[in-house]
């Protein structure tokens, strides 16, 4: 990696020191060669585990459960269709939802800084979940936790938004700032709560606030399918206008883009993206910061390539780290949001102290 | 008129910023924006390339009315070149950001076809940018920026093209070379320039403003008279026709009138 350390004075030399021409590979061979590499990926995360199961032998369940086979082992079966499948998928959802709305947030506020995990909406998220668990009957179960939690998550999203606004604009800057602030607060309340919490209430909370994917079911997945995958798509067509944000807001306006509608229709549908991950998978921070800086460097910044390719990769992001997450410490299993988190945040710090405009804004 | 601003006034936040501004431009004329810091200037353009709406008057690009028309059918109309300092295109390569002029011509399921790619390439031709295309946008120096910029503009097939401060922080050689090429591209231009001398040597007719009124215009000799000068810019100088043929901007040995007795302004 370059290190790209230029001194803060002036716009980069012309000539020399310049990177070098992007070649990068066609957009769908790329996407080709990456959804491959995803779904072999999420063939050995299904194969792996506290009980190991042979790679022929996974895909031979998969497969039979897909065509309505039988004659599998039917407790290889039970371990890999009824937990292992549903939690790798869930694993790849949550990260091209969270990468997603990475890409997005970015753009809105032209500042590569933004990520819902630094907006506090995960500490929304907690808030939310953590009075539905002490407050409501326990009859509302598991879809009434999740529904709070995404309340909380999209609740914690409009205050940053709104507090982050200068003269009816978005102030980059005061963007990260309110979301800091949100965060503490809304931990605050929940540290509170956790105090009169039983142990049983507290395990869930650590839940809320790490991240999980380990608790995946069959029935948590149609829904938050459905809703990240058309919101990605839906994000995918505006990608040439998400471009024209990056020049500014006046110069998006000369190019026929009506600025304020676009950000209040992007902020929306990055609040449903990251309430409808967190409200299923906790708040797995970073995820939103890494992927969309790791494919920007490598492929580039035009959202029409950025978009898919960060939905992607995302995908294979997470479902890496959640390998990674229960395999470090056979049979034990340590909570994704640890190691998101432990990635995330030096890449945070590496790439503030890399990208000098941010000292301009 | 390709451009006609009638009785335009405008107000920021409650206090009134320009009053019954007029001006137009014809088929193929640059016409100069001129005045002090905060004279409004800017204000004008973002009237014109349909940013601000205007409390009363209009703005009719080719005969409609710019607030009559979608934001995408304006924007085929009339390109910007502007100083936006929010802007931050990371990652984006030159050609990308070209290619940005080509988004009102697109709906949302628009992609660019070979047509969009040949006036991407054509248009950094004609701004002598196209050794740049496949850089990074924000690793090239300002003159070179503001070349692409114009590029994007003219990849947007505009029929009216706004420029604000298109030459600002550059050195004097990018400053020249830039105004050749608003020159060359025969566009019809509306241009707010900081310097005077610049100003004189683009523009057919320049326009006047001085505390959101026009206060006066029309070609540059008969209009930037020294009177003029010292009462909007508070300046002593002449604007006349050298012998080789190009009007300049002279200022005099004391521009303040501080060390003369009798200041310029009375």
């Amino acid at each position: 990696m370059t290190r790209a350390t230029a001194p803060v004075t002036r716009r980069p030399a012309p000539a020399p020191a310049d990177p070098k021409a992007r070649a990068a590979p066609p957009l769908p061979l790329l996407l080709l060669g990456l959804t491959l590499a995803l779904l072999a990926l999420m063939l050995v995360a299904v194969g792996v585990g506290s009980v190991s199961v042979p790679p022929d032998e996974t895909w031979r369940v998969v497969l039979a459960q897909l065509t309505g086979g039988t004659g599998t082992d039917p407790v290889h079966t039970q371990i890999i269709w009824d937990f292992r499948v549903p939690r790798v998928l869930l694993a790849a959802l949550a990260g091209t939802g969270l990468a997603v709305a990475g890409v997005v947030l970015q753009a809105v506020v032209a500042n590569p800084i933004a990520d819902p995990y630094v907006l506090g909406v995960s500490s929304g998220a907690a808030l939310g979940a953590v009075l539905a668990l002490s407050f409501l009957p326990l009859t509302i179960g598991w879809i009434g936790v999740s529904s709070a939690a995404f309340l909380g998550a999209v609740l914690s999203a409009g205050l940053a938004f709104l507090l982050g606004r200068r003269a009816g604009r978005l102030a980059p800057t005061r963007l990260v700032l309110s979301g800091v602030a949100i965060g503490y607060l809304f931990l605050a309340a929940t540290s509170y709560l956790q105090l009169r919490a039983t142990p049983g209430e507290l395990r869930s909370v650590m839940f809320w606030m790490l991240g999980s994917v380990s608790g995946a079911s069959w029935q948590q997945l149609p829904v938050a399918a459905t809703v990240i995958l058309t919101t990605t798509a839906a994000l995918v067509l505006l990608a040439r206008r998400l471009n024209t944000l990056l020049m500014g807001d006046e110069s998006a306006t000369a190019l026929g883009v009506d600025v304020h509608r676009l950000r209040a229709v992007l902020l929306v549908l990055a609040a449903l993206l990251t309430g409808t991950v967190i409200a299923v998978a906790g708040g797995i921070g970073f995820v939103g910061l890494v992927v969309p800086h790791l494919v920007r460097l490598s492929c580039g910044g035009d959202h029409r390539r950025l978009l898919p390719l960060a939905a992607v990769t995302g995908a294979v992001y997470l479902v890496a780290v959640d390998l990674l997450s229960r395999t470090v410490d056979r049979p034990n299993e340590l909570p994704i949001g640890i190691f998101t988190a432990l990635f995330g945040a030096p890449f945070f710090l590496w790439l503030l102290r890399r990208n000098t405009s941010l000292d301009a804004a | 008129m390709r451009l006609t601003v009638e009785d335009l006034c405008v107000a920021l936040g409650g206090r009134p910023v320009l009053h019954d501004v007029t001006l137009d431009a014809g088929e193929r004329e640059i016409v100069g924006l001129v005045g002090p810091n905060g004279s409004g200037k800017s204000t004008v353009l973002r009237a014109v390339y349909r940013s601000l709406r205007p409390e009363r008057g209009a703005v009719r690009v080719c005969g409609d009315d710019v607030w009559r028309l979608s934001a995408r059918q304006a924007a085929c109309r009339t390109a910007a070149v502007l100083q936006d300092a929010t802007g931050n295109p990371v990652g984006l390569s030159v050609s990308e950001v070209v290619a940005m002029g080509r988004t009102p011509h697109h709906g949302l399921l628009g992609r660019d076809d070979a047509g969009d790619h040949r006036a991407v390439r054509e248009a950094l031709a004609a701004c002598t940018a196209g050794h740049l295309a496949a850089r990074e946008f924000t690793s090239l120096s300002g003159g070179e920026r503001q070349r692409v910029l114009l590029a994007r503009a003219l990849v947007q097939r505009p029929r009216l093209l706004v420029l604000d401060e298109l030459t600002n922080h550059l050195d004097i050689r990018a400053r020249f070379e830039l105004l050749d090429l608003v020159r060359s591209t025969g566009v019809t231009t509306l241009a707010v320039l900081h310097d005077l001398d610049l100003a004189v040597r683009l523009c057919d007719r320049v326009v006047v403003l001085h505390e959101g009124e026009v206060v006066a215009s029309g070609p540059v000799l008969e209009t930037l008279t020294s009177a003029l000068l010292a009462e909007v810019f508070g300046v002593a100088a002449t604007v006349r026709r050298h012998d080789d043929g190009v009007v300049r901007v002279t200022y005099a040995a004391d521009p303040l009138g501080t060390a003369a007795p009798t200041p310029v302004r009375g």
